[in-house]
């Protein structure tokens, strides 16, 4: 990765946004950096582990890598936790008291929101998260920004003693710009300060602190107006200014190169007289924001005449071609109608999907071929169970949900669906997130819920980040391995209803599912095998259709895996009169791997190895190496 | 196409196609060449065999890092119905150039949809300029199918606003620490793509 050292100071780099903020969090001197692993914000812990002199993790969730940092900040030292949108929830019990005792060593919260839900279960504006905890809020609009916030994030934090909230987002994250960097600074921990007052977090103590809190607003509120993070452009052409902040402020100034601009850097809390000057400058005012109506009701509220969301989107991405055509009609200019060319073509949808050989793909097969389950499931590569042709999750909320929401369709459910087997999916790095306290809820509360575990050994849909189940810690270097069997068994699961099976064995899974979902009771499923995309996975001589012997049946298009293709499709009447759809089949030598799974639901066993000769390059490479 | 104002290159795929190193590695031959560049794709859930883009724009100064419809000078597919998905962002002049390789997914095969039965077809049909052809084959030929994208970056480097020499340095250096083997493989994927579009692109230009 271009961010790794030994890059000089003072070079050019192509750095993605969260590299750029890893470069910075590093030239501050931090000692102490946490995240668990959420997308758009995964490469920035990733980035620094690579990084000498300062401690990287993978923490079990975000609420655990905020209070690590805020601990090292305890001691003096510099320190950062990155975490994705929803991510901020998790950690948000500890923000909420964190912004009480505030920043000893400068600490920084970065926040990536996916606007636009690239890969999240929702969109929310973590900007809400700096009025909630009076903290103050930073949003750059590229890397190279993304890159000098973060440092003077640090600055900002130590100054007035307050956690800093960096919020960005996926088009900060996942963009790359060119960013010149510097030099480490070093920064040594002035040394941990006993003081209750400030550290033990009681009533008493509380209540004498909270007022700072307000007063810190108004201090930041002044900075606000100075501080060169705020910048106002006068422009040429009066017509409309705009009020914007983060990857939005691009698409204004691309769009609307000659107009008035206020962007705000420090966008909590904000410079009323900068904002007044801005409106003096201007016909109408337009606050261009990224997701909700947050800076344009405060402005209202602060009797500042302005449009916004009545105008633009709240849902999404902005862009210039969303920004030009809502302008022009607010000035009352014509606005042409989209041409017929820029109208996206119909075509089938591509959804993302399982991989060839993915060891879920057996467990949801294994699913979709029983009936009357309820199936609860969660956040991660096994979410995608929900596709076709699984079609197996009939829940998915938030990072450990299953266990709650299935206890409660166990709890709740009447005689209309009392016939009914209740599951509930996991991963493992969610089950280690927020998934124990479910489980434990559920065995403690005497559940009916068949949990299964599904365990891979890595966090998946992040690109495989090691796991306390991985036994590798963030730099690949061994760490002491949980054992899975032995958390469920400690959190009330009796032992015999604990079972370990291969989910490419599907007569024993099948069995397995079947067995457990029939005694009531709380059980334990867990199903172990690689992630194909980490280094544990080995695979194997890939398959081929025998053309001879398939009969088109189609059973192992059901499996769903991606390298099975359908080459041919025929109807047949059976005798019983029935119409029959076909479906013959060829597999990808250069996408299998050998699992098997197809295999298994073949009926007229017309699936073989291929011979060792026709073994694939990858295959031999890879088998070779290891 | 200018030198002078912004050229975006909208280049698209599936999952594992290697569209992002691609469009890196096009990133730093536009920084060899002293442009200002930004670059973005979606990427997380799109990883697993879902669509990929990839945006890059470069030029004095750029701003906006997303590419919008209508605007795009090249539109480099590497795969037929994903460069059909994408064509509406074209500009009236721009550029396709498409590998021509089926990539049919799971949603497809279960019959749920249909696979087009001509897509480079239907987006001249809409009046697209379109240079088709086989990048897989070229690479399976090579005796490697991950040489793809390099033939992709062979096909698209005599339509760049540099010399094909400044592409073909920074596919180098970035195999180099791989050893001379991968990079005079990828010497011979790049002439090969080069060739393999020669024809058609002079005709596309002419």
């Amino acid at each position: 990765m271009a961010a790794v050292l030994p890059n000089p100071a003072a070079q050019r780099l192509l750095l993605s946004g969260n590299e750029a903020v890893a470069r910075g969090v590093w030239e501050a001197g931090t000692r102490v950096a946490a995240a668990y692993p959420g997308t758009p914000a995964t490469e920035i812990l990733e980035t620094l582990s690579r990084f000498p002199d300062l401690h990287a993790e993978w923490s079990v969730n975000e609420k655990v890598s905020m209070e690590v940092a805020l601990g090292a900040s305890m001691t003096g030292a510099r320190a950062f936790c990155a975490m994705k949108h929803v991510g901020l929830n998790v950690a948000s019990d500890c923000l909420m008291t964190m912004t009480i005792t505030g920043a000893y060593g400068g600490l920084v919260i970065a926040v990536a929101d996916d606007v636009g839900m690239s890969s999240s279960q929702n969109e929310q504006d973590s900007r809400f998260w700096g009025r909630f905890a009076h903290i103050p809020v930073l949003e750059p609009a590229d890397s190279q920004e993304a890159y000098e916030m973060t440092k003077q994030a640090f600055v900002l934090s130590e100054t007035y003693e307050t956690p800093v909230l960096l919020r960005l987002t996926t088009r900060i994250c996942h963009v790359k710009g060119l960013v010149t960097v510097g030099e480490r600074e070093h920064h040594e921990p002035a040394g941990f300060i006993k003081n209750p007052e400030r550290w033990v977090m009681v009533p008493a103590h509380a209540k004498v602190r909270i007022p700072s809190l307000f007063k810190r607003d108004d201090t930041l509120r002044e900075v606000s107006e100075t501080t060169p993070l705020n910048i106002l452009e006068a422009g040429t052409d009066r017509s409309v200014g705009f009020v914007t902040s983060g990857p939005a402020y691009m698409h204004v100034k691309e769009a609307f190169p000659d107009a008035p601009v206020l962007k705000l850097g420090l966008s909590y809390p904000w410079p009323p007289n900068k904002l007044r000057e801005l409106a003096a400058l201007c016909d109408k005012l337009v606050v261009v924001e990224e997701t909700e109506k947050i800076l344009e009701t405060e402005l209202k509220a602060a009797g500042v005449a302005c449009h916004g969301k009545d105008i633009l989107p709240s849902v999404g991405e902005l862009s210039p071609q969303v920004l030009t055509p809502a302008i022009d009609r607010l000035l009352g200019k014509p606005v042409p109608p989209p041409l017929p060319a820029a109208a996206p073509p119909k075509l089938f949808p591509r959804p993302p999907t399982l991989c060839a050989s993915c060891p879920h793909m057996g467990m949801y097969y294994t699913l979709s071929q029983i009936k009357n389950l309820i199936v609860t499931g969660d956040i991660g590569c096994y979410t995608l169970g929900a596709g076709h042709p699984w079609n197996a999750l009939d829940t998915t909320i938030c990072m450990g949900a299953t266990m709650g929401v299935a206890l409660g369709i166990d709890k709740g459910r009447g005689a209309v669906d009392k016939n009914k087997r209740i599951l509930a999916v996991i991963g493992d790095s969610t089950f280690m997130h927020m998934g124990m306290q479910g489980l434990l809820d559920i065995t403690y509360n005497h559940g009916n819920v068949t949990v299964l575990l599904l365990d891979n050994h890595t966090t998946g849909m992040t690109g495989g980040q090691a796991t306390p189940a991985s036994g590798k810690d963030i730099h690949g270097r061994d760490a002491p391995k949980v054992d899975l069997f032995k958390i469920v068994e400690a959190l009330g699961v009796p032992n015999e209803r604990i079972k370990v099976v291969d989910p490419y064995e599907l007569p024993t899974l099948f069995k397995t599912v079947r067995e457990e979902i029939k005694i009531e009771g709380p059980s334990v499923i867990i199903a172990r095998r690689p992630c194909v995309l980490i280094d544990e996975f080995k695979p194997t001589r890939p398959y081929l259709v025998d053309d001879d012997k398939c009969t088109g049946c189609g059973n192992c298009v059901e499996v769903g895996c991606p390298a099975i293709h359908v080459t041919r499709r025929d109807k047949v009447i059976k005798p019983s009169g029935k119409e029959v759809e076909l479906a013959f089949v060829e597999i990808d030598s250069q996408a299998c791997t050998g699992c098997g799974l197809c295999v298994q639901p073949c009926a007229p066993d017309a699936i073989q190895h291929v011979s060792r000769r026709d073994i694939p390059i990858h295959i031999v490479k890879t088998t070779s190496s290891s | 196409m200018s030198q002078n104002d912004i050229t975006n290159i909208l280049v698209c795929g599936i999952g594992g196609q290697g569209v992002m190193t691609a469009t890196e590695i096009l990133a730093e031959a536009a920084i060899a060449q002293g442009h200002d560049v930004k670059k973005t794709e979606v990427a997380g859930m799109a990883q697993r065999g879902g669509v990929v883009t990839s945006h890059l724009r470069f030029g004095r100064k750029v701003l906006s890092p997303q590419i919008e419809p209508g605007t795009v000078q090249v539109l480099l597919g590497f795969e037929g119905a994903e460069a059909l998905r994408w064509s509406h962002y074209l500009r009236a002049d721009g550029l396709a150039l498409v590998n021509t390789a089926r990539l049919v997914p799971p949603v497809v095969e279960l019959g749920l949809f249909e696979y087009p039965d001509d897509p480079t077809g239907q987006m001249r049909a809409a009046g697209h300029k379109v240079v088709a052809f086989d990048a897989m084959s070229i690479a399976r030929d090579l005796g490697e199918i991950r040489l793809g994208n390099t033939v992709m970056l062979g096909a698209i480097a005599d339509y760049l606003p540099f010399a094909p020499d400044v592409l073909m340095a920074c596919i180098d250096k970035r195999f180099a620490r791989k050893g001379e083997k991968v990079v005079e493989a990828n010497r011979q994927a790049f002439a090969a793509g080069r060739d393999a579009v020669a024809k058609q692109l002079a005709a596309a230009l002419a």
